[in-house]
């Protein structure tokens, strides 16, 4: 036996070292793109924040007429205009991406519980390939699916003509809606939650949940407070891939949202569910063809620098929320 | 512990049945934690199924042979259409071609990763840029992909009229969508080299062959499986994409070739894939033509089905090749 | 105490005087190896559990085959054996754990206190018959969450913290385990030794207060110290709990055994006391594979 160790020995050959040279200018190039991307995506929203400031993010006014005027401007060679309150925007993002986060997380927790330890063999042989394939669906069928299935439901059986006339003066309910956006995200999201969630609880060591079943606590009680409690990074971790695909679903929710730049009102009672909206990523695809026209392609680009960052804080949140279940020796 | 081993007890005939137990080992709770288990268990299947067999019974309503093979077109009624051949060929043209940039580039990231992974910070950055990729909307990535390709410097990579880059091309969505695939592609590559035990490594670097060797030779054929699978999922991600299509490929309904070079031209030029050809014939689109969108989503559906197969089998394969 | 779950029986230990004979030690002959750890048992033994016949297969491939014997408290049962003689299988189907395994099928009957443990609900039958494994299995947390668990779970209201805790802290003293990890209970169980990860397991399982405990190879991955305390914790028990530990170190056996179980291929070969089995094995298989650790 040699006493040096192999990586040591071998990292002086020259073959391995333009191997490792190699990939590694690779991986270099990789990290410089994306450096790239957060720099150019940045810089090209500046003009849009620093005209704004703050009340970017707030509200006043209608956002779409605000759409409009800075398009124009910048198409008809005009002093170009800026002023943008994204508010009906975010807050559209906000509560679609929270409501249906919300139910996807609860039920494919307890969806994942019921397929790893509760469900017959068959019935889990058969749900298990479907979910993945579920899971890998694209959106744009979840879309069609929205828009020819639940849209027209919810408009015909949901909104009453009298709810209609009652905000006919603000917006018009035609089915596209809050409801149908979070129902549709909901769905989309959910397999791909259960998925991972199933994952990670198959990999809960048995001997843990028969050291706990041997000890006469019942099999629910051992598969939450062990099983569960086991693969809590995993749930993170699956929680945040199923919010980054919730917040940057554009083509979905812009099929069903009902895409009018309005900040539904939790005031209007259950009126409030059946009210369209459009959230971030649907705007800059719906105004995708106007990049050409400069002030419109910052005001996109600083949609696109928010949505950048909340996926950036959201993967160091999921990080962050990780670190103390690794101290007693958790699955990662 | 104090038990009161010798604590009389009245002796009864009969063994005594603890009821209190059984009570007290099932709390009502428990009962409705499990009962909504298998409630929203039920409800789950209830609506795959509802999904599934309404696009099965959908797509085979409206698919024809003759979708395939004929071009689309612009009209207002089923028969002006006509079918879905460029957004398919689109489809697997932008799919490979993704996936000719995303899986080397994703093996090499992935072996670095796990085989060299020197200097420590770089793999730790590295790490956490894949994940922060895998987390970037692919609506900003296309957005970020306009400022690259309508750069005059890479003009020559789509159509351009009199120095103005509009930036769509195949080999525009192609690029971007790479960075779609690779998060995939990395997680698979890394996941199969890891699995292989380090005396494997071992015994080869103890004949003396060269890190670079045993990768290529040993690593990379036994992790073959997991190369196979991430490159089958990357592909179904790419071709399940649609913003990057409708803003780096222009979402035509046919090919719009630049330039005269019979394969080339057409790289260079726009065009459409079945996610974008359903997104305009949905309802909310430009086509509106339901009947042809649920065609295209049956046939894309059976495409992403048969990718998660392939994906099973070959997964599958490799996991009964255990060492040990 | 609100701690202690609903009054465990505890049978009074009547003397019994047709078993009153297993402690007839005589020093002497092929033991002399081994010395016993244990005093003399009382000599009083109840009747617990009674296994009638059981048989238990996964599959086609029978792993337990018409296996009778008793388990008495206030005597330490060990079952012996080369390995893949169907010990753990024996064992796992007292607490019906055996059920967790879809292939394997059960004959037979079992009984606890003259109740089939079949018609139990098996929640309830572990909370009596609880078991601790081959390898130490602590949960993922902190040695005091490891025994708090099982009292959260068990109590029938959420228990008091200063009761938990003197519960817990009584509870690791037991096992003999208290010394060590008394400075910081806080500590993550699966960064303790091997040694005190199993005697964590142990205490858990006593945490559960049961009527039976079963010890499957409790110290097969120890060292000589670590096991050493597990064998006095155990003789300790014997008048508690009914006994019933796996072992393949037949010395340990010797120790600690009042009675002695051999199974060969799934066949209970030979029953009896430490004494008889080890002195004058009454099968030839037996003499053979005892005299193979002693002589
Ligand atoms: N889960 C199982 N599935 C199939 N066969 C098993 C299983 N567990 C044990 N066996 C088989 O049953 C026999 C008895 O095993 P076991 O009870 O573990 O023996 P011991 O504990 O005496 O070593 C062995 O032949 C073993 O291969
Ligand atoms: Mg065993």
């Amino acid at each position: 036996m040699d006493a040096t160790p192999p990586s040591r020995l071998f990292a002086l050959r020259g073959s391995d070292q333009r191997a490792e040279l190699m990939l590694g200018a690779l991986v270099f190039g990789v990290l410089a793109v994306v450096a790239a991307m957060l720099v150019f995506v940045f810089q090209e929203a500046w003009p849009s924040f620093s005209h704004n400031g703050l009340h970017w993010f707030g509200s006043g006014g209608s956002v779409d007429r605000q759409i409009e005027a800075i398009f124009t401007s910048g198409d008809l060679k005009r002093r170009p205009v800026y002023t943008f309150h994204a508010w009906p925007l975010l807050w559209s993002t906000l509560l679609i991406t929270g409501l249906a986060v919300l139910i996807a997380f609860v039920s494919s927790l307890f969806v994942a519980v019921f397929i790893v330890e509760f469900a017959p063999d068959w019935m889990r042989a058969v749900l298990e390939p479907v979910v993945r394939l579920l899971a890998s669906v694209p959106s744009v069928i979840y879309g069609l699916l929205g828009v020819l299935v639940v849209v027209p439901f919810i408009g015909n059986h949901l909104i009453s003509e009298h709810s209609k006339a009652s905000v006919a003066y603000i917006v018009s309910l035609s089915g596209y809606s809050l409801l149908a956006a979070v129902v549709i995200l909901t769905v989309m999201i959910a397999p791909i939650m259960i998925a991972v969630f199933v994952n990670g609880l198959r990999a809960v060591p048995r001997s843990w949940l028969e050291g706990s079943l041997a000890l006469g606590i019942n099999e629910w009680r051992t598969f939450w407070k062990i099983g569960v409690r086991t693969a809590r990074p995993v749930l993170v971790a699956g929680t945040v891939l199923g919010v980054a695909r919730a917040l940057g679903e554009a083509i979905m929710l812009a099929m069903v949202s009902g895409s009018v730049g309005f900040a539904p009102n939790p005031g209007d009672g259950l009126i409030f569910f059946v009210e369209p909206s459009r959230p971030l990523a649907a705007t800059i695809l719906q105004n995708a063809e106007e990049l050409a026209s400069p002030p419109m392609r910052h005001t996109l680009f600083a949609i696109a620098a928010v949505l950048l960052f909340s996926a950036a804080m959201l993967s160091f949140t999921g990080w962050v929320v990780k670190q103390p279940m690794k101290r007693y020796g958790v699955r990662a | 512990m104090s038990a009161p081993a010798t604590a009389p007890a009245p002796r009864s005939p009969e063994p005594t049945v603890r009821r209190d137990h059984a009570s007290a080992a099932w709390r009502l709770r428990d009962r409705i934690g499990l009962g909504f288990a298998w409630l929203l268990g039920l409800l789950f299947c209830a609506i795959t199924s509802a999904i599934v067999i309404y696009l099965l019974v959908q797509g085979i309503k409206y698919v024809r042979p003759e979708l395939f093979v004929t071009h689309p077109a612009a009209g207002f009624s089923e028969r002006e259409t006509g079918g879905f051949l460029d957004p398919l060929v689109g489809t697997f043209l932008v799919g490979l071609m993704a996936m000719g940039i995303a899986l080397p580039l994703g093996l090499a990231i992935g072996v670095w990763l796990s085989e060299f992974g020197r200097p420590f910070p770089l793999a730790r950055m590295a790490e956490s840029t894949i994940e922060m990729i895998a987390g970037t909307p692919s609506i900003v990535l296309a957005l970020f992909g306009t400022l690259i390709f309508q750069s005059p410097a890479l003009g020559f990579l789509s159509r351009s009229v009199g120095g103005l880059v509009f930036g769509r091309s195949f080999f525009a969505a192609a690029t971007v969508l790479s960075f779609v695939a690779l998060p995939l592609v990395v997680a698979s590559v890394r996941e199969g080299l890891q699995a292989i035990p380090g005396h494997v490594r071992e015994a080869s670097y103890a004949v003396g062959k060269t890190k670079a060797t045993t990768t290529r030779r040993i690593l990379l054929p036994a992790a073959r499986p997991s190369v196979i699978t991430g490159a089958l999922l990357g592909f179904g991600r790419v071709i399940g994409d649609t913003a990057i299509i409708v803003i780096l490929l222009g979402a035509t309904l046919r090919f719009d070739g630049v330039g005269s070079t019979p394969v080339l031209s057409t790289l260079r030029g726009t065009g459409g894939t079945l996610t974008t050809y359903i997104f305009q014939n949905a309802p909310t689109g430009e086509g509106n033509q339901p009947a042809k969108a649920y065609a295209a989503a049956f046939v894309l559906l059976m495409l992403v089905l048969v990718l998660n197969v392939g994906a099973d089998v070959v997964g599958r394969k490799g996991k009964a090749l255990r060492w040990s | 105490m609100e701690l202690t779950p609903p009054p465990v029986r505890r049978l009074p230990l009547d003397p019994a005087p047709g078993r009153g004979d297993a402690d007839g030690h005589r020093p002497g002959a092929p033991l002399d190896g081994a010395r016993r750890r244990r005093a003399p048992s009382s000599g009083f033994a109840t009747d617990r559990m009674q296994v009638e016949d059981v048989s238990i297969a996964y599959g086609r491939k029978l792993a337990v085959d018409r296996v009778s014997l008793p388990i008495r408290q206030g005597e330490v049962l060990a079952l012996i054996g080369p390995s893949g003689c169907g010990k753990t299988t024996l064992l796992r189907s007292l607490n019906r754990l055996t059920e967790l395994t879809s292939t394997a099928s059960f004959k037979g009957s079992i009984t606890l206190d003259g109740a089939d443990i079949t018609r139990l609900e098996p929640t309830a039958l572990r909370r009596r018959v609880t078991m601790v494994f081959q390898q130490p299995n602590p949960f993922p947390m902190s040695v005091f969450d490891n025994i708090a668990y099982v009292l959260r779970e068990q109590a029938a209201r959420r228990p008091k913290r200063a009761a938990l805790n003197r519960r817990v802290r009584e509870v690791l003293a037991h096992a003999g385990l208290l010394d060590e990890v008394e400075h910081d209970l806080r500590h993550p169980a699966l960064r303790l030794s091997g040694g005190q990860q199993q005697r964590l397991c142990i205490a858990r399982a006593l945490a559960a207060d049961p009527e039976v405990l079963l010890l499957d190879e409790p110290c097969s991955a120890l060292d000589p110290q670590s096991t050493q305390v597990i064998e006095d914790l155990i003789v300790k028990l014997r008048e508690q709990v009914a006994v019933v530990i796996v072992t393949h170190n037949l010395q340990q056996a010797y120790r600690i055994a009042d009675y002695v179980a051999f199974m060969y291929l799934g066949e209970l070969v030979e029953y009896g006391s430490a004494t008889q089995v080890f002195g004058a094995p009454r099968e030839q298989r037996t003499r053979e594979y005892v005299s193979g650790a002693f002589g």
